[in-house]
């Protein structure tokens, strides 16, 4: 069975990978200048206190030590506790990593949606004024500041038309249409940078197979452009658009940081930034954790979504 | 090497002089270097100076209002404006140094070097890119500097994975060979071969990336790890214009539209950069 020895491969390939996050991670705080336990105790720290703090964490043992024990841990669930709440980490973040994925996710489906349909038509129509509107557009998307495009969609839809609510989130869990609808600007917001993005690769990937060699041929064997398109141009683009959509995904979850912000949602990134202002170290690893996990597992989805799509992956 | 870099002066100028883009974007990313020497020339206003004029409307006295503070709003967007561009150089500028040599050394090395290299890479790349410099800074403290040296930080894998890619192609050429075969020791032929005819794709890598470390900086300081009060930046500026959205709307836009126009120009000179050093792509976008 050679699909599932390359399946089997690929999903082995991820351990060093996630191998190395996790150094990565860790060194995370091996970058705090000075004395990490001094910065942690803040300014009005008597000396015990800081001796304190450099006990419970480790920090007085060899790095190697501090990172073999924090990775023992990580591989038992234990994320460590929060400096600030006491609580453990992996709680923490697995309470407020919902709202994340809600408005991530939904902003995905949103970006495909949308940068999909206007990917074909520029690509179809290209050097059409409506193909230079939709790459002006798509310029536009990738430069313009998603925040800023969000607190614009505040203003203007949730305080000017009161269709949506301002800020906040709800748990999807408990409340189904009331977290759907604190979630559809932030996902918007978040899509902007996707639909661009997609909008982009999609077309000049399907303007170079259109032009290709083998669609000029089948051109001159009579078949219909529709068919065309179907059967050949969108099949060899959507390797493209996986590609681009596993870039997409790891763009707006980081971009979930900033929107979180403006629609104040306590989600995973908003709980990034408090802790890395608070300097709550073990939630930022934590948080930055399970974030890169999530990532990752995308991306093995997307690799492994390659070799249906592909059969020429199969073979190697 | 094509003739692109041979006379640099006049190829530059004829380039500018027959891509209305770049020169468009070129003229905008000119303009904003001399407003941000001649600030204290354009506007008598102090950024940083609180008045009792709180949140005035814009108007011939305040051309586009005061904040809470009563500081003169255009008066911070100029100001801001040495902060964005200190920004988005020095992150572009700390990601080369880390990612150049590395990604030239495990491309002309291979083997484990680059083995390893290449993981560590992969390794990055998939960290959420902004979720890593929030988190860098944070480690680092919180600031400008230590923001954009986070973003350069999140570039490096980037530009190293470009960078390797290159190398490995131009270390195959037969020129490359042909030096190894007289003599020429191994840190001249990445001098004198690979650098430069490995370095065009980086150029235009790098004008884009310029764009990206702005819109970085203004969500950084946005959320209070950038630009430290009661200095201005773009990003900071519109955190505040955000409180007060109702009563003066003309500052959540301002400063929104600047980081929106200076993120079109380098992405507009990228983009003009990448068709002129590669023909081929001409039309595809």
């Amino acid at each position: 069975m050679p699909v599932l020895r390359f399946l089997f491969w690929r999903a082995m390939q991820v351990i060093p990978v996630i191998f190395m996050a996790t150094l990565a991670i860790f060194g995370l705080v091996q970058l705090v200048p000075g004395d990490p336990a001094a910065t942690i105790a803040g300014e009005y720290a008597t000396a015990e206190n800081i001796e304190a703090i450099r006990q419970s964490l480790g920090l007085d043992r060899p790095a190697w030590e501090q990172y073999g024990t924090w990775l023992w841990n990580a591989v038992h669930g234990d994320l460590s506790n929060s400096l600030l709440t006491g609580l453990p980490v992996l709680d923490e973040v697995m309470r407020q990593l919902p709202s994340t994925l809600l408005i991530a996710v939904l902003a995905l489906v949103i970006a495909i949606l949308v940068g999909v349909p206007l990917g074909i038509l520029a690509a179809t129509r290209a050097n059409s004024m409506l193909d230079r509107v939709v790459t002006g557009i798509a310029s536009l998307g990738v430069a313009v500041p998603n925040f800023w495009l969000g607190m614009i969609l505040v203003s203007i839809f949730a305080v000017g038309f009161g269709w949506f609510p301002t800020t906040g989130a709800r748990p999807l869990t408990t409340d189904f249409w009331g977290a759907l609808q604190h979630a559809v600007l932030p996902a918007a917001t978040l899509a902007t940078g996707g639909i661009a993005e997609i909008t982009r690769q999609l077309r000049s990937s399907l303007i170079e197979v259109l032009q290709s060699q083998y669609v000029r041929t089948l051109r001159a064997k009579g078949l219909s452009p529709a068919l065309i398109l179907w059967k050949h141009g969108l099949r060899n683009a959507s390797l493209t658009l996986l590609t681009v959509v596993g870039l997409v995904f790891n763009h707006t979850l980081g971009a979930t940081v900033a929107t979180e912000a403006v629609f104040a949602i306590p989600g995973a990134g908003s709980m990034i930034v408090n802790a890395a202002i608070n300097k709550d170290f073990p939630i930022v690893q934590g948080a930055v954790f399970v974030l890169v996990m999530i990532v990752i597992a995308m991306n093995l989805i997307i690799d492994l979504l390659y070799t249906v799509l592909d059969p020429r992956v199969k073979k190697d | 090497m094509t003739s692109t870099f041979d006379r640099p002066a006049s190829s530059f100028l004829s380039w500018i002089r027959s891509d209305l883009r770049a020169a468009l974007c070129f003229g905008y990313l000119v303009l904003l270097v001399l407003l941000s020497a001649a600030a204290p020339l354009i506007t008598h206003y102090s950024p940083i100076e609180q008045t009792m004029d709180f949140l005035a409307p814009p108007g011939a006295d305040h051309w586009l209002g005061t904040d809470d503070l009563g500081r003169d709003v255009f008066a911070r967007v100029v100001y801001g404006t040495p902060m964005s561009l200190y920004a988005s150089f020095l992150a572009v500028g700390v990601g080369l140094v880390i990612g150049l040599p590395f990604g030239m050394l495990a491309g002309y090395c291979g083997g484990w070097f680059d083995a390893v290299v290449s993981r560590m890479i992969d390794t990055l790349l998939s960290f959420p890119g902004i979720v890593l410099a929030v988190a860098v800074t944070g480690a680092l403290g919180i600031g400008l500097t230590n923001a954009m040296i986070a973003v350069g930080i999140v570039f490096a894998p980037n530009i190293a994975r470009l960078i390797r890619i290159q190398t490995i192609v131009v270390k195959n050429e037969l020129y490359v060979e042909a030096a190894h075969s007289f003599g020429m020791p191994v840190w001249s032929i990445i001098l004198r071969h690979i650098v430069p005819n490995a370095i065009q794709p980086i150029i235009v890598q790098v004008t884009l990336m310029l764009a990206g470390a702005l819109l970085a900086e203004a969500s950084l300081s946005f959320l209070g790890l950038g630009v430290q009060p009661p200095w201005p930046s773009w990003g900071q500026m519109l955190a505040r214009g955000y409180t007060y959205m109702e009563i003066a709307p003309a500052q959540m836009y301002v400063p929104g539209l600047a980081i929106l126009l200076t993120a079109l120009a380098y992405n507009g000179l990228g983009e003009s950069l990448r068709s002129r050093l590669d023909p081929t792509r001409l039309g595809r976008g």
